[in-house]
Order: structure tokens, then sequence, then C-alpha cells
């Protein structure tokens, strides 16, 4: 049984790419409710155009990670306006996020493969959830993205077997093989050495470049940050600063 | 396996990729169901055993149709009724013969080995055409002389003493009620859950064994009809000729009807055998519950993510019934082959009719897939906790 796809994956994908790939505008959200309620997002207004890498940073707790579940359709939006790819996610059901959500690839801290699927499979779960029409060329395709991420001789290594810096490799092969409209990852560096984070961050900035893949990172590593087009620092819920990654730098 | 599996169900087949990774996981889930699955079979073996043997005796009547008192339930409580009846069913069209059966329980205890036995004892004109078990009726003659007896030796626990001394002398003597009798021949019925072994005499012998019976009172009276006689209809008549409700006639299948009708019933016996067929049942539902739960939990951040990666709920449904199923076939054939063996082993020991009859893995194989398939949707509940947003 493969997932359901009610909407024509490819849909989305073929809108125009004037359209901005994420755009919020008076974006709140809170947990807990009564007494106990916390707001942790006030009024966010960002625009995010396809083909941008953007680095989103600030200190724990500053409600980054909140935005990008939102923004990533992992969380219902509450109050104020999120549009991602051109498609309102306030009062979007489970159904419209889950499907939304197959436009997307999730690079996570914590590289989450399924220990029992070798690293070729891990990556085809990344084009299963396409429907049976994607499986056609799987191979070539997951072992292209394998080889992408610099994997080829590893195929068939389970993830026990790989070290930590290959197994986000993996999952980032993973996120990347369905051919993602808008990536997002999660410290995506932060288990990896110097150089293998450089690699996966200019192989991110390459795919913006040539597929026009918008890359949305939150990370505390400075070592990237000059892949970025811009650079958006968030402090208690709101948006405090927002440059063009040449400034941060010159700064 | 996978290449097959993949090929079968469209995706990978993550269940049961994910068992085959644990294997002390997937040894312990397929050991709980192949013990469910002995258990329920054992249970089954026993209670058909129970059903079939308490009519071995019935089946090995000459009859097409059986008399027995009107109140008649079972072999084991048997209510005499009067000889006349007989006569009244002679006179009944359709009827060709009929013949008296006379049946009680007699305790015996082997001075060689100190065993006692519980045999059922059956009287019969040593000339009548009875039993339809042929090495019972050919040997009938034999008893024309008084004193004399038939024994089974598939009883329990038989004392092989005893067919030796018949294969070498003709006679095994014994000394049963106070009186002596003469083993003269064998033949072969087997234990019942209440008696250990069956005993054939002549009527006449009968009456000086149990003191208490009399001629003009027989347990059964067997009746045979013409050729091409309507049973149903010759049974009907017979019935209604009885002016007196004391007798009642039931053609051959109804009368084992009605006697395992009884022990299913009117003995907690059947009941035990269900109650262990239910509790097998849940112990094996138990043991691959908590298999497929752990497993849930454990994958839970797997599943979380493929769940942000866009999969539905319903893809997870079916990794856990994928699971669920692999469990029940790879249990199912150990559990049977283990039970084919111990239905030998139970055979011997108990003298009981313990035989599979192939309709019985097919039940069984039916139990364990509905076994396996409530614990896995019991285990997926667990999946609503697989949050993705959470993953953060």
């Amino acid at each position: 049984m493969g997932p359901a796809s009610t909407d024509s994956p490819r849909m989305l994908a073929d809108s125009p790419h004037s359209v901005p790939a994420i755009e919020t505008r008076g974006l709140c959200h809170s947990f807990g409710g009564g007494e106990a309620k916390l707001e942790v997002l006030h009024s966010i207004d960002l625009k995010i155009e396809r083909g941008e890498v953007i680095i989103l940073m600030g200190p724990s707790g500053s409600g980054k990670t909140t935005l990008l579940t939102l923004v990533g359709c992992l969380r219902s939006v509450q109050t104020g306006s999120a549009k991602l790819l051109g498609q309102e996610l306030l009062g979007a059901d489970e159904r419209h996020l889950m499907n939304m959500r197959r436009h997307l690839g999730f690079i996570f801290q914590a590289h989450n493969l399924h220990n029992s699927l070798s690293a070729l499979q891990n990556v085809r779960m990344g084009l299963e959830v396409h429907g049976r029409a994607s499986l056609k060329q799987w191979r070539v395709a997951c072992e292209n993205t394998l080889k992408l991420v610099g994997l080829g001789d590893r195929l068939h290594y389970l993830p026990g077997k790989l070290s930590g810096g290959q197994k986000q490799r993996v999952a980032i092969a993973r996120a990347l093989v369905g051919n993602p409209d808008v990536v997002f990852a999660d410290e995506p560096t932060a288990a990896l050495d110097r150089a293998t984070g450089q690699q996966v961050v200019s192989l991110l900035r390459r795919l913006a470049d040539e597929r026009k893949t918008t890359v949305f990172i939150v990370t505390h590593d400075h070592r990237i940050l000059d892949y970025a087009d811009r650079i958006v620092r968030m402090e208690e819920g709101r948006i405090i600063d927002s440059t063009t990654a040449v400034q941060d730098l010159a700064e | 396996m996978t290449f097959v599996l993949t090929w079968l169900i469209g995706r990978l087949p993550i269940g049961w990729l994910q068992l085959q990774h644990n294997r002390t996981r997937l040894l312990s889930a397929v050991g709980g169901v192949t013990f469910a699955n002995v258990l329920i079979f054992m249970q089954l073996g026993f209670m058909g055993a129970l059903f079939e043997s308490s009519v071995k005796a019935h089946r090995s009547w000459n009859a097409d149709i059986v008399i027995a008192s009107s109140d008649f339930r079972s072999i084991r409580e048997l209510n005499p009724l009067p000889r006349a009846r007989m006569f009244q069913a002679l006179a009944v069209d359709g009827v060709a013969e009929a013949e008296c059966l006379y049946v009680a329980p007699k305790t015996w205890t082997d001075p060689e080995t100190g065993d006692t036995t519980t045999f059922r004892v059956t009287g019969v004109r040593p000339d009548a055409h009875a039993f339809k078990d042929e090495r019972i009726q050919s040997q009938l003659h034999l008893l024309r002389e008084g004193d004399v007896g038939l024994v089974d030796e598939g009883s329990r626990q038989f004392n092989p003493h005893i067919s030796e001394n018949i294969a070498r002398d003709g006679v095994h003597q014994v000394e049963i009620a106070g009186r002596r009798l003469e083993l003269r021949g064998l033949f072969h019925q087997g234990a019942s859950f209440d008696a250990d072994g069956a005993l054939v005499v002549s009527d006449q012998t009968f009456f000086r064994m149990l003191p208490q019976f009399r001629a003009g009172t027989p347990s059964f009276i067997l009746v045979r009809c013409d050729a091409g006689a309507d049973v149903e209809r010759v049974m009907a008549d017979i019935n209604a000729s009885f002016s007196e409700a004391d007798a009642r006639a039931f053609t051959m299948e109804g009368i084992v009807r009605a006697e395992q009708s009884y022990q299913r019933r009117q003995t907690p016996i059947g009941f035990v055998f269900s109650f262990g067929i239910v509790i097998g049942f849940i112990v094996g539902l138990v043991m691959v519950y908590q298999v497929l739960t752990t497993d849930v939990q454990d994958h839970l951040p797997e599943y979380a993510t493929f769940k942000a990666i866009g999969y539905s709920s319903w893809y997870f449904l079916s990794v856990v019934f994928e699971e669920a199923l692999s469990l029940a076939t790879l249990g199912f054939f150990p559990g049977l082959m283990i039970s084919l063996v111990l239905y030998h082993v139970a055979a011997e020991a108990t003298a009981l009719p313990i035989t599979m009859p192939w309709t019985r893995p097919l039940m069984v194989s039916g139990f364990t897939l509905l076994m396996c398939t409530i614990s896995g949707a019991l285990a997926t509940r667990r999946l609503a906790q697989a949050d993705p947003a959470d993953l953060f």
C-alpha cells in the first residue's frame, strides 16, 4: 500500500517561480492555554523567494524551531497567515498538511534513519512517499543522490555500520531524492566535522542555484554563514534583524 | 524475501525488515505465537478425542436405528428400557431385525500390574449380528460358552501379557466381579474419557457379572431396517408405535449427535477445553501485542520522521499489520509441527484417538491471523504518539 496521493505531487512544482516559497504575515503561535498560555511567536513577517538560502539564527527558546515547524507543515497555524508555495496553511487540515509535506525535504539534527534499512532503502523511503509511479527509476535516482553526498560506495550499509557524518549524509540524500521545492534543515552540520559540514552546505547551495530549491537552515554554526543569501536573527519570538550574508560578514 | 515482499506489497517491507533486524525480539514473538498455537492445537486435539472416543462404541454397532430410554443423554448414564419395545419395533414396517444390548461399567484390577481398569462391559446374544466392527462380530461365537469375554487391546495401559497369552494359548484367565472370566479374543476400540476400555461378553455372562441387570430391561435396542427402507420414516414410525414415553428411537447419526452434544454441554469437559482454547488465544494475543507495542515504541522517532516526510497514518497501520501477519505465518508452521509430534505422544500415553483432521490447521491458522490482527490493532494505538513536531 503506497501513500495516498490526492493532489498531483508535481502540481506545486509547476507553479510559477514568481510565487514566494514561504510568506508569513502576522504569524503568532502560543503553547498551552488559560493562565499558562505562553506566546512564543509574535507577529512574524517573513518572505523567502524561490532558490533562496536562508539561515535562521537565534538563542534557544527564541522560537526559531517553532517557526520552522509551522512553515514546514508539522504544526497547525493558529493565527496570522503562512503561505507555503502559494498555499495558505492557516486552517489546513491534517490531510492537506500531509500532502504539502511531500513537497518538502527535512534534514533533522538527529539523522533519524531507520536502523533496519540499508542506506539505499532509507533513501528510497524519501521517494516511495510519492506513490508507485515515482518508483520506476528508483534505483538510479537513489544511487545518484547517494553519490551526490559522497556515499556511492556505501549503498548497502545499515546505519549501524556508518559513521555519524555518513548517517547525516544519508538523511540528506533521503531529503533530496524527491526533488523537494523547499528543504528544511535543523542544525544539519551539528554532527559533522568541518570539511563534511562545508561539503553538505555547499551541496544545498548548489541545489538552490541549479534547481531553484529553497533552503531554510536553522543553525548555530557560524562556519556556514557565507553560503546563505540572507541571515535572519530571532530573539524572544520576534525577527530582530534580516541581513544579507555580505552585510553580516562585514559586521 | 525482501525482494518478493517489496514486489508483493509495492513498498519496502519495513515491518518485516524491522522484525528481522531484532532477532531476539523476532524469536520471542514467534515463540509466543508458536506456544499459543501448540496450546490451541492440544486443546482441540483433546476435545476432538473426547467427542470421537465418546461415540466409538456407538459406531461399532451394526444398526440403522438405536432405541434407548426416553431420557437418554449419554452412554455413561444409562437407564434401562423395557424389552417389550423391541417386539413393538419389530412389528413396524421396514424393520428387519432387532437386538438387545446390555451396557454397564465394571472395574477390574489386574493382579499382575495392580492397575485398575474401568471396562465398559457390553452383553449381547452370541448369535446376534450386533457389530459392524468385523473383529468383534467374527469372534462373537466364542461367547456361546459361559464366562468368556472379548477384550479391547486398545485399553488404557493394556497389559501385553493378555494378548500374548491369548495368542499362545487362546485364553487369558482373569477374575472380575468375583467370577472367573476367560478372555478368548481381542479387538480394538481404545479408551474414552469415562472408560479405560471395552469388554464384550454374552448376555448370560453379563447377567452373572452384573446381577442387578435383568434380561427384560436392556440398555439399548439395535434395529436394522430392510434394504432400501427410509430410515428416518421407520424411526418416526417406531416412535409413534410406543404408547408409553419410556423409550425413544434415534437414527445412528442421531444417537451419535445426542451423545456428543451431551459431552459438549452437560459435562465440564467440553467447557474446560473451550476455556483452554480461549486461554491459548489470549496468551498469544498478549505476547504478540507486547512485542508489537515495544517495536512501535522503539521506532517512534523513525515513524515521526516518515510522517514529516509525508507518509499517512495508513502507512504505519499497514506496517504494524505487516508485522502481525509475518509473526502469524512464522509462528504457525512450527506450532503445527510441534503439535503433530505432541499428538502422537499424547495418543500413545492416553490411548485416546488424538488425530489431526485437515480442517483443524485451517481453523487454527484462522485463529492465529485473528489473534495477531487484534494484537496489531491494539499496538497501533501507540502510533498516535509519533508526532513529527517533536523531532526538533
